[in-house]
Parts: C-alpha cells; structure tokens; sequence
C-alpha cells in the first residue's frame, strides 16, 4: 500500500476532481458478517486488478507471472468468492478490514453496539504515484475508487439470523455481478509501465502477485454521529505513520 | 476485413481465441466440480499458463471441448456453449445453466492483438471465476453427490435456451472486441428452480446404487454426451486419450513497454504428453478410498476416473455414475440387496455399440453390482423399477445414471464383482457416515450385534463433575439463550433511542468549537 498525505478533502471529493471512476456499494449485513462481506468484495475487486509479477528484460520487455486463485467459503453468510492466491495480500486486507471494526473495548462507537445499528464505509482507492520534485512529495491521483457502504443490523433471534444468511448471500451475488460489469467496460487503466516506473503504478512489495497500487481508508458513523472521533483518530494516524 | 491484421497477429488472435475458449470451459466444469478449487501464483512465468492464470487443465474436458470445436473457432452464429445440468437419483434431469463463448460482428480494427486483447481475455477469465461461483448453481454443485449430480455437456453451434424453463436470467461475464469481432461471454440461468427444492432431496429417498460408468449419446441432434461434473486425482496412471491432434501449445508472452509496433509476442510449440490432472489440495480423498478405490483400480481398463466423484465436502463419500442402459439388457441391473447380489455381466455389450460414440471414457470392465445389507430399510427401491421404466425409449438410454447410496456401499461390498478388502475395513466408518445419512434409519438396523460398553470420554471427569457423557449431553441440550441477544437487551425501542438523541446531540454540539480548534491545529 502506499502512503500518501491524507489532504483535508475526503477521497470522494477528490476523485471527483481528478475524474476517477467511483463506483460505490450498498450493502446491509449483521454485525459478524461486516468482515466477510467486506473481504469479498474487496477480494473480488483486487482479482481482477492484479497481474502476475512482471519481470523485466533486456530491451524493455517483460514477462508477467502466474495468478492463482482459490475459493473461499464465508463462515456466516450463505456464500463463496474467488480470491487471489496470496497470502500477503489476504493477511493485508484482513488487516485493513479488522480495523474497519472497532474493537469491542469501545462500546460507545463499535459498529455493534447493542441498541443502535451502525453504519460506516470502507474505501478501496487505486492510484498513481506522480513523482515531484524535493521537496514536495508524490502526488498521488486515484483512478479508481470503490466505496462499500455498510449498514450494520441487530439481529433478535436465530431464525432471523438465518434469513439473514441468505439474504445476505444474495445480495453478494448481485454485487459480485456488479463489479465484474464494471470490469467488463475496459475503462481506462494505467499504461504499462517501464521498469523505473513500476512501482509507480503497482504495489510490488508482495512476492508472488503484483496489485496496482491501492489504499483502502474507512469511516463509521453509528446513530449518534461520531464520526468526527473516528476520522480524527486516522488523520493522526496516518500523518504520524510518514 | 482481415487485410488490416498481419499474418501473426491473426495467427495469434486464433490461438487466443482457442485457448480462451478452452480454458472457459475448464472454469466452468472445475466450478461445478463440488470442490473448493485452488491453485498457485507463481511469480516465475511457465509456459503452459495462458493468459497468466493459473488454471488447471482436465484432460477429459479438454478433449471434449476440442472435439465439440472439432478445429473450429467461435464465430457468428457459431457459438460454444457449457450446458450444466443437474441429475437426480430417480433419473430427473434438469438444464441448470448454458454459458455461451459467442462472436458477434462488431470489430475494433484498433485494438492490439498481443497486448490488449490477450490482456483483456485475461480479466475476462477472472470475472468469469468470480461469476461462476455467484450463480445458483454453484450451491447446487457442492452439494452434489448423494441425491443428484451435476453433469456438463458442451456443444458449438446454436444456442439452445429452451431447456432453461421459464423466465430464465442471464448474467454477461464480459465482452472483449477483437479486430475479427467480438467475443462475448454470458451465462443463460434457471431460475425456477422450485420443485427441485433441497427439501425435496431429503424425502427423495436414495435408491441402491449400481456402478456402471459409461456413457451413452444422447440422441439429440448435434447433441454430445453429457459428462459428469467430478474428477479424482491420481488414478489416471493407464488413462489412454486419444492422442491429442495438436501438440500442446505453449504460451511465453513477452510484454513491451516500448511502443506498440515493437511489441514482442513468442508462442512456442512444445511437444509434451499432457500430465496427467493434478487437482491437489482441495480434492477430498473419499472416505471410503480404501476398499472402494482397490476395487475400482482393477477393474478399470484404461479409464479416467471421470465416474468417481467427490461429492459432499462433509463425507467425502464417492458418488458413481451408472451411464446408458442397453435397452436389449433391461434386467442386467437388477440387483437388490436382498437377493443377495447377482453376477456380474461380462463386458458391456452395449459398450460395443457405443464405442465410437464414446468419449474417452472406456467403460469398466463389467457391471460392478453392490448389494445392500438386508438390514438396510432405504434400500427397497429396486434400480430395476427405474431401469424398466427408462429403457422403454431409446431417448432415455441416457437417463439411468443411479447414485450409490453411501450405506448400502459401506455394508456390504462381499458380493462385488472384485474382491474388495475386508468389509471389516468399512465398519468403522459406517457410524461416522451414517450419521449424516439421508434419514438414518438404516443406522439402527445395522447395529443389532452392537455390545453396549461404559464410555468414558475424556473431558468428562468423575473428579470435576460427576456425570457421564450422556448426562452432560442432556444436560446441556438446550441451553439458556445468551443474555446478549436476548430481546430484553437487544431490542431497545427505536423510540427510545430518538428520545436519547437529543441529549447526545447537544452534548456534541457543545465540543464542537473543541473539535474544530483541534483539527486547525492540525493543518
């Protein structure tokens, strides 16, 4: 993933601004189905924005390697999806969705907070890396943004529990259809890169697959409207992190 | 107009589109395998890997894919098309879904073959992985095996949607123009898919399974045989194909960075057998592998295991397919358990007939009958009342494909054509499948000779608590729902939620000015 300096605007406005293509999605799940839902779709949409490692040769060319892929069954949602076969990049996305769910120890803005459903959004940003000149810093321009709007219910009982399963499955499904149409429309997508400007253009910190670069920023807001704290909370983080 | 495209870039726009077409179908038939599949990146280019995707190659659906393309490509009005279909034990049938690879006229002159397209049939294939596991179907697939299967047939030419029922759906993959036309990819689904509830599956009750693995044409025009949807590993040792026409082609791709009109493309032909099908991992290796697989290993000619499946991922148990009934040999498979088993019939006549017909499936060497215990209750339903049935017409030589029922099959395989090992070897495993039978009571009728002895788990101490494992289950049958879900906690009224909004909103709006310092101090 790369850094960049978080600007005081939201992702939104900015891609707007850049004309990136955004697609955003709904997607209203009980509290222990966040995580899986989110993995999915993440997951769907990194699949088809990875290639294999290019390896590069004399006179510019290069050699891309292998994708593999595996399925991947969800523990509480009646559903499977198709993920790239890494771990890295598995590990790194469960990293960025866990933190996408505050831990219990925060009652007051956990997402599952007994008696208040919650909403929140995860953010799926694939950019470029323009180089500036010191002492500014790269300039990073997004291409693609996808937004994952969840809305987090309570459940009373079982049974709903289970409808919620299937249902849940479903709208998956309809989803996964969703982004492989937006897939399907071969927009643009940045040119293949020479070999000092790979990293550019693709994450390719990981070993065995080469995503374009991406970063994935999340909000959430339950009913009280403490989405101030929350989005604090990450500016600092991440200003601290460069 | 060809004239715009260079000699190599067509020639390398067909071979795209031939192993595009190829590597479809494989998707399609590995998804409804009933298997979790997995393969590996490797950051190292092999050669064998097309369009940079691992993607395993079955030999079988290989080789029926390029006999149904027969050296031709999709082009307009001649499209490949995957049927998928699903078959009960009774002998129903039902058209699942029809994916279409078609070709329409619309060209794009401007596109770059090498590049482009290939990197385009690449994401293709991708979003036809994640679309193949997002349509009904696909649920249905991993639950094949005890009460129906899946089966697959693949024809070019026109597509047929009439078997779909009514009100069927279609979900499009992808499109990808090409300077000859462009290729797109959809999946026509059923979805009334109603009577064929999963409920309706459990009351169905399973019928003695016969172990006949051979297929027969279905008299259909332009029609092709229908293939289950299952595969086994490593049994293949004597798998004899006919020889594959075509060597197998080798993909090395090299990209360019530098612009378009220096793009380096090779493909090498490599003359290399086809390896045997590696589908690792994620194929359960049945249960039952022990005797059974012996068995079937004997017997078998030069066979791929396509009759072997992998069906629940719970059981692992082996689910096997009989093919076409000669309708000149009704009662051959007549063979209830009762009656002690019956001979086994020497080489299929109705192989002879059918040989050529045959896809490369050579049949097993005899009927393989096995007969249920008599203890076993689900086992009344003859195969004969359905063989008889079916093998009035010649339409329906196809329809008797019987699924063994895992009791019968576990009980009592004494009176199998090859002297399997020891039953004894079964028993152990008779409690464990049983439990998940179909209606489980075969499991009672089985166990009269059974010994009651003093069980002590071992995380039921006498010291700690003093009950036995019973007791504890009994006891712990019905707990208490959990305080955290229960209504009283769990369903404040939204009424009072709103009431509580108020007061949280003015204390928020009281630290606003706090809020606003602090993100001024951080700009």
């Amino acid at each position: 993933m790369g850094l960049c300096p978080s600007t005081s605007s939201g992702p939104r406005s900015r891609a707007a601004a850049m004309n990136c293509r955004a697609e955003v999605l709904e997607v209203s799940v009980e509290g222990r189905q966040v995580e899986e839902a989110m993995l999915a779709v993440l997951h769907t949409v990194l699949l088809h924005r990875s290639t294999g490692k290019f390896h590069y040769k004399k006179e510019g060319t290069y050699s891309i390697g292998t994708v593999g892929t595996q399925d991947v069954d969800c523990d509480f949602i009646d559903f499977a999806y198709v993920r790239v076969s890494s771990e890295e990049l598995d590990r790194a996305l469960r990293k960025a969705v866990g933190e996408f769910k505050p831990p219990p120890c925060r009652p007051q803005d956990a997402l599952r907070s007994s008696g208040s459903d919650g909403m929140g959004q995860i953010s799926l940003e694939f950019y470029q890396k323009k180089k500036s000149r010191w002492p500014f810093s790269d300039e990073c321009i997004p291409w693609e943004l996808w937004t994952i709007k969840v809305n987090v219910v309570n459940l009373a009982n079982e049974q709903e529990r289970q409808i919620c399963r299937e249902k849940v499955g479903e709208k998956l499904c309809e989803k996964i259809i969703n982004i492989v149409e937006v897939m399907n429309r071969h927009e643009y997508l940045p040119k293949m890169p020479t070999q000092s400007e790979v990293d550019n253009v693709f994450d390719t910190s990981l070993k065995d697959v080469q995503p374009y670069l991406y970063k994935i920023s999340y909000q959430i807001t339950d009913t009280l409207g403490t989405s101030v704290t929350t989005t604090m909370r990450r500016l600092i983080k991440d200003t601290l992190a460069l | 107009m060809d004239t715009d495209l260079s000699s190599q870039d067509r020639k390398d726009l067909d071979k795209f589109i031939k192993f595009f077409a190829l590597k479809t179908v494989q998707v399609i038939v590995q998804a409804r395998l009933g298997e979790k599949i997995c393969t590996r990146s490797s950051s190292s280019p092999t050669g064998s890997d097309w369009f940079n995707l691992a993607i395993k190659d079955i030999p079988e659906v290989t080789h029926e894919a390029k006999k149904a393309l027969a050296g031709q490509l999709p082009a307009v009005g001649r499209s490949m098309c995957v049927e998928i279909s699903l078959k009960t034990s009774e002998g129903d049938s039902m058209e699942l879904e029809i994916w279409c690879l078609e070709m329409n006229e619309k060209c794009d002159k401007e596109i770059k073959v090498s590049y482009t397209v290939y990197n385009r049939l690449s994401l293709l294939l991708k979003s036809l992985l994640a679309i193949t596991r997002v349509t009904p179907a696909y649920r249905l697939s991993r639950k094949q095996g005890h009460e129906y299967v899946i089966l697959y047939r693949i024809y070019f030419g026109e597509v047929q949607l009439s078997g779909l029922g009514e009100g069927f759906q279609t979900v499009r993959v992808g499109t990808v123009g090409t300077p000859v036309g462009t290729i797109t990819l959809s999946c026509a689904y059923r979805i009334n898919l109603a009577f064929m509830s999963t409920r309706q599956f459990e009351r169905t009750p399973p019928i003695m399974g016969i172990i006949i693995d051979h297929f027969v044409d279905r008299p259909y025009p332009s029609s092709s045989p229908m293939h289950p949807c299952n595969y086994r590993a490593g049994e293949d040792n004597g798998a004899v194909y006919p020889s594959v026409e075509d060597s197998q082609e080798v993909c090395t791709t090299s990209f360019s960075t530098s612009p378009p009109s220096q793009c380096v493309f090779t493909v090498t032909k490599a003359h290399f057998q086809t390896p045997p099908p590696v589908v690792t991992d994620t194929l359960k290796v049945p249960v039952m592998g022990l005797a059974f697989s012996h068995q079937l290993s004997s017997s078998r000619l030069s066979y791929q295991p396509a009759a072997l499946g992998v069906g629940s991922a719970d059981m692992g148990y082996p689910v096997l397919f009989a093919g076409g009934l000669n309708a000149a040999h009704p009662h051959q498979l007549i063979g209830p358990g009762k009656e002690g088993g019956v001979p086994p019939v020497p080489s299929q006549p109705a192989h002879g007939t059918q040989a050529d017909q045959e896809r490369m499936c050579t049949p097993l060497d005899g009927v393989h009958y096995s007969a249920a215990t008599p203890s076993s209750s689900e086992d009344t339903e003859t195969v004969s009342n359905s063989s008889e049935g079916k093998c009035g017409s010649p339409h329906d030589l196809l329809e008797t494909i019987f699924i063994r029922k895992v009791g019968a099959f576990v009980n009592k395989p004494i009176n199998q054509v090859n002297p399997p090992d020891s039953p004894e070897t079964e028993s152990p495993l008779q409690g464990s499948l049983h439990s998940e039978g179909s209606s489980g009571s075969s499991a009672g009728n089985t166990h009269d000779d059974f010994v009651m002895i003093d069980f002590k788990p071992a995380f039921s101490k006498d010291d700690i608590l003093p009950m036995d494992l019973g007791t504890f289950y009994r006891e712990f049958q019905n707990p208490p729902q959990l305080s955290s879900l229960s209504i009283d906690i769990g369903a404040q009224s939204m009424a009072e939620d709103l009431d509580s909004l108020p007061e949280k909103l003015a204390v928020h709006e009281k630290n606003v000015k706090e809020f606003d310092a602090f993100v001024e101090t951080l700009q």
